[in-house]
């Protein structure tokens, strides 16, 4: 494939109902209303010189390289910026616009360094183009004038520079931090002839607000901004469309290549989840994927105190297959088992929980969305009828109300961020639902109608204080419930009770009850009213209970089966829908069908020729128990690093040295890799053939860019241990793998390779109901036929605070690290965050004499860690918050085996501590700057 | 170990459920642990009714009789 260049229209798309008919250039075309005369020309094909102005932004008139010509209008208007109107007639092209164009750009060209050849632009440079197009042979005014063509670059961003003597004030970048990211971080500083594009106050780069979305690096027109491998290696020759491999809004990017190497990863305009839109990770880090700390050669090892022993892959698989098959000898089928990961493909999930189902013969299988989403799964399925979101990310843009709760969008999914900051800008109200004052509550051009600062814990009862507003106020959507909700008089009964009252509930909520009142009222009334969660809501002790509780909302307000409504989790890994979807569930085979369905595993017995258990298998957390037990002797871990990643670390740990063998198949030697016997390197989504599934139900293609680098795709070493185990398991194409998903897979029938590749994306279900994918869910009925409305009474967390541990610690992210680390610490991302830090409330660590940047002890029930403090009012008094990206910091030494009532998901938002200074401050106030490691509390 | 794991969740579950009529709780227990459970995890479960292990809930106690 060569180079991949998107048309760029000079303009936004409008949409309207009305259309209007003109001709440029002799050429007729139709548009909607509200076109600007600059994309009715391109869509025309004719192509109008611009400079200032791309598709992705809107017109700003400021280059004047656009003049046109039209019939009745006096001058030549910016074509940008003029609206077609019926019947117009448009000239772009004659000798007085040559010459308007001509005078332009001699004046920006007399302003600018002439040093093309040398230029990391070069190639790819739209002033060059433009001076080409317009036929620019001389500059009258000369170069020995004043100008900017000496200033100095800021190369303080680890991945782009930005050199000013480049810059032609089009103020694309500044607009694109505008409109496009929302971070409003950039600004022209000065006038007239002093003008120049500032990150902030004239700050460096890395020490503005900037986000390094990379929006204005795209957007620049010269190499202005310019991504710092372009500089260093050159212009990239091809592209391959693919999916990133971060979070779970799964944007798709160009990978752009100069031989086999990775130049720049660019979003992709066509891409259904981001629409050409990006984050600092997706942007920029992907350079863990060929990190000197990758390992790429199989490894064994008798005990987990030997060291590790390179091996072949044929003996690493004969090893792993031997063991696995003698624990099951000495004691029994079910004492092995399986994790999946998010982090793989759908195709490469499938052929696990095959291998476990078929090759190992139980259903010991799961997947690390049991300690994030997993809730999710369960509360959807109850209320609606299937375990997936029910809108399309474009879907917000049509919100009159955003709910978010328990979510952080701006750094855990900050390409969907930047799509919701555009709606609320645009006027759409916002509700926000968390202890932690997060970015969202008030950043530029947007504040929260209402910041639910409730107590953490307390989500049911803040959501049902809500529906009880809106039954007890008249505010249900009657009409709605009745025609497409069953349960409702029990429902109603039970949410109309005064101890759901917000009154009620304000004592242990801490929300003020007239601020949910007024909330609970915004989001009935408004009109479109969506939901947004995330972690916050599972996480918990009532995680699923909650779920249902926000289904009960929208259902009985009537939001749900249109643009605009809807709830919608927020999945924090790339393919944790994917992975669900797969059968990936313990008690569940692919497309969320219980292994007990006599009919639906008669589907897969024939097909895989083999009989398959009908009870539920072992989750994470029981998997760990029985290990402890000794009943589970054998784990199979795919890309996850359940050693630092899973509650109380010190049980985790106990459980794996329990176990007779764990394999671990991973990019990096990781914490969980320090328990295991076999190591088999996976690959990266550089090196990935198969699909993603993102959070909106999106199944994207994810396409090679280079060879395995270990030699072996995943799926294919998943067949190798199954065939050494005796079960006969091979796919000559992971294309294969999925015909076999859609033969299977009711939701999945009408997708193949051949079908992505035609299309792009699709959203499942897509079968021949919808063969083009479904964006909303829900519409005419509920996948369970009627909506359940289901009581969800609150029950207080066993997690209580004490004199002893008087404070709650929740756990979250931040945007420029992802989960456990693996990737993100291993790039310069590290920069924004190199430790994780204590975010304490100024109260809280008064009292307890911590300053900004004191290493404090942070003590639960399990275990201690220590952590650098940092005073912030984020935190309500009595709430303490950290991130788990760094393994030193051990979070997850302190979190409990607390968990969701009905899917084991841990409470990880809840953890009662103690914190206190980690030293004893000496008498000069310094306190020693060593962290000790973290320990577990003695006996467990 | 995992006894007081099955323990703990069961008695989870059991609140969840407790809002319900008695025996329509007694049913949504049973029917939780015999759709999520493993078979080793619910024989813990009997094993601890049969020992009269402390702490476990009384609506647990009666829906562990009805997974016999």
């Amino acid at each position: 494939m060569s180079l991949l260049k998107e048309p760029d229209h000079g303009t936004p798309a409008r949409t309207s109902d009305t259309t209007v008919r003109v001709t440029v250039d002799g050429q007729a075309v139709e548009v909607p209303k509200g076109t600007s005369v600059m994309r009715a020309a391109s869509l025309a094909g004719v192509a109008v010189p611009k400079l200032c102005a791309t598709d992705s932004l809107e017109a700003f008139g400021s280059c004047r390289l656009c003049l046109v010509e039209i019939d009745g209008v006096k001058g030549t208007p910016a074509s940008c910026t003029t609206p077609c109107a019926d019947g117009m007639t448009v000239t772009t092209q004659n000798d007085r616009l040559a010459d308007l164009r001509r005078g332009v750009m001699e004046l920006y060209i007399s302003d600018h360094p002439l040093d093309c050849l040398t230029c990391a632009a070069n190639g790819d440079c739209e002033l060059q183009d433009m001076a080409g197009v317009v036929g620019l042979r001389d500059v009258r005014y000369g170069y020995a004038g004043e100008n900017h063509t000496h200033q100095e670059k800021d190369l303080s961003n680890p991945y782009f520079d930005f050199d000013p003597s480049k810059c032609i004030l089009c103020s694309r970048c500044v607009r694109a931090c505008d409109e496009v990211q929302g971070t409003f971080a950039l600004t022209i500083e000065g006038r007239g002839f002093d003008s120049k594009v500032s990150p902030g106050m004239g700050e460096k780069f890395f020490d503005s607000e900037c986000v390094s979305c990379g929006a204005c690096v795209q957007a620049c027109p010269t190499s202005t901004l310019q991504e710092r491998k372009v500089v260093e290696i050159g212009m990239p020759t091809r592209s391959v469309v693919t999916t990133c491999a971060y979070c779970g809004v799964g944007c798709s990017f160009k990978a752009e290549m100069r031989g086999g190497e990775v130049v720049r990863m660019v979003p992709f305009k066509d891409g259904g989840a981001n629409e050409g839109h990006s984050c600092v990770k997706g942007r920029f880090a992907w350079g863990y994927a060929t990190h000197s700390e990758r390992v790429l050669s199989p490894m064994v090892r008798e005990s987990i105190d030997d060291e590790w022993r390179e091996v072949s892959w044929d003996e690493a698989i004969a090893y792993t297959a031997e063991r696995l098959t003698a624990i099951q000898a000495a004691h029994g089928p079910g004492s092995i088992g399986g994790i999946t990961s998010s982090r793989c493909t759908n195709e490469e999930v499938y052929v696990v929980q095959k291998m476990v189902r078929a090759a190992f013969g139980n259903n010991n299988v799961d997947t690390c969305a049991r300690v994030c989403h997993s809730p999710t799964g369960y509360g959807l399925k109850q209320t609606f009828g299937t375990s997936a979101g029910t809108q399309n990310f474009a879907s917000v843009a049509k919100a009159d109300v955003i709910v978010v709760i328990g979510a952080n969008p701006t750094d855990g999914h900050p390409v969907f961020a930047s799509r919701m900051k555009r709606r609320l800008r645009q006027g759409a109200k916002l509700v926000v639902v968390d202890p932690r004052r997060i970015d969202l509550v008030r950043s530029p051009h947007i504040e929260a109608a209402h910041h639910l600062q409730l107590a953490p814990g307390t989500n049911v009862a803040v959501v049902n204080a809500m529906a009880h507003v809106v039954v007890t106020e008249g505010l249900m959507d009657d009409a709605f419930v009745a025609e497409r909700c069953e349960g409702t008089d029990e429902w109603v009964a039970f949410i109309s009770q005064p101890e759901n009252s917000p009154e009620a509930v304000e004592h242990v909520t801490g929300v003020p009850a007239s601020e949910l009142r007024a909330a609970a009222r915004l989001y009935a009334t408004a009109g479109n009213a969506a939901i947004y969660y995330g972690l916050g809501v599972t996480e918990h002790s009532q995680g699923s209970t909650m779920v249902m509780g926000m289904a009960n909302l929208a259902m009985a307000t009537g939001n749900i089966g249109r643009e605009g409504v809807g709830i919608n989790p927020l999945r924090g890994q790339n393919n944790v829908q994917g992975s669900c979807d797969m059968g990936s569930f313990p008690h569940e085979l692919p497309g969320y069908r219980h292994v007990s369905d006599d009919a639906v595993r008669s589907v897969f017995e024939t097909l895989w020729g083999r009989t398959l258990h009908s009870e539920p298998g072992l989750r994470i957390p029981n998997m760990f128990d029985a290990a402890i037990d000794g009943t589970f002797r054998g784990l199979y871990v795919q890309g996850e690093d359940i050693a630092q990643s899973d509650p109380n670390t010190t049980h985790v740990h106990k459980a794996l040295r329990s176990m007779d063998l764990v394999v671990v198949q991973d990019l990096f030697l990781n914490e969980t890799s320090k328990f295991a016997h076999v190591f088999l390197p996976g690959t990266s989504f550089l090196e990935k053939d198969g699909t993603f599934t993102n959070a909106e139900r999106r199944i994207n293609r994810v396409r090679p860019v280079m060879q395995p680098k270990n030699g072996k795709h995943e799926w294919q070493i998943v067949c190798d241990i199954a065939q050494a185990m005796g079960y006969p398991m091979a796919y000559d194409h992971p294309s294969q793998i999925m015909d076999e998903i859609a033969m299977t897979t009711p939701t999945f029938a009408g997708v193949s390779f051949a079908h992505l590749d035609e299309v792009g994306s699709l959203q499942w279900p897509c079968n021949s109901n919808a063969p083009q994918g479904t964006p909303t869910m829900h519409v005419d009925g509920f996948v369970r036929g009627k909506g359940h409305l289901i009581p969800t009474p609150y029950v207080p967390t066993n997690e209580r605070s004490t004199r002893k541990y008087p404070l709650i610690l929740t756990t979250g992210r931040i945007l420029s690290q992802y989960n456990v680390g693996a990737q993100t610490r291993r790039t310069s991302n590290s920069m924004w965050h190199a430790e994780d830090v204590l975010e304490v409330h100024a109260h809280d660590a008064e009292v307890r004499g911590i300053e900004d940047g004191d290493l404090v002890q942070v003590s639960s029930r399990v275990g201690a860690t220590t952590l650098r403090a940092v005073i912030s009012d984020r935190m309500p008094v009595g709430v303490v918050y950290t991130t788990f990206h760094h393994p030193v910091s051990g979070a997850n030494v302190v979190t409990t085996d607390q968990s969701d009532w009905a899917t084991n998901c841990p409470e990880y938002k809840v953890t009662a501590v103690q914190v206190g200074l980690a030293q004893a401050r000496t008498p000069a106030g310094v306190v020693a700057q060593d962290r000790p490691l973290p320990t577990p509390v003695a006996g467990d | 170990m995992a006894v007081a794991a099955q323990v703990r969740l069961v008695n989870d579950v059991a609140r969840h459920f407790r809002h319900l009529p008695h025996d329509e709780a007694v049913a949504g227990v049973v029917q939780h642990v015999r759709t999520f459970w493993e078979p080793r995890m619910r024989a813990q479960l009997l094993a601890a009714v049969d020992a009269g292990e402390d702490g476990l809930d009384p609506l647990a106690v009666e829906a562990a009789e009805a997974l016999r």
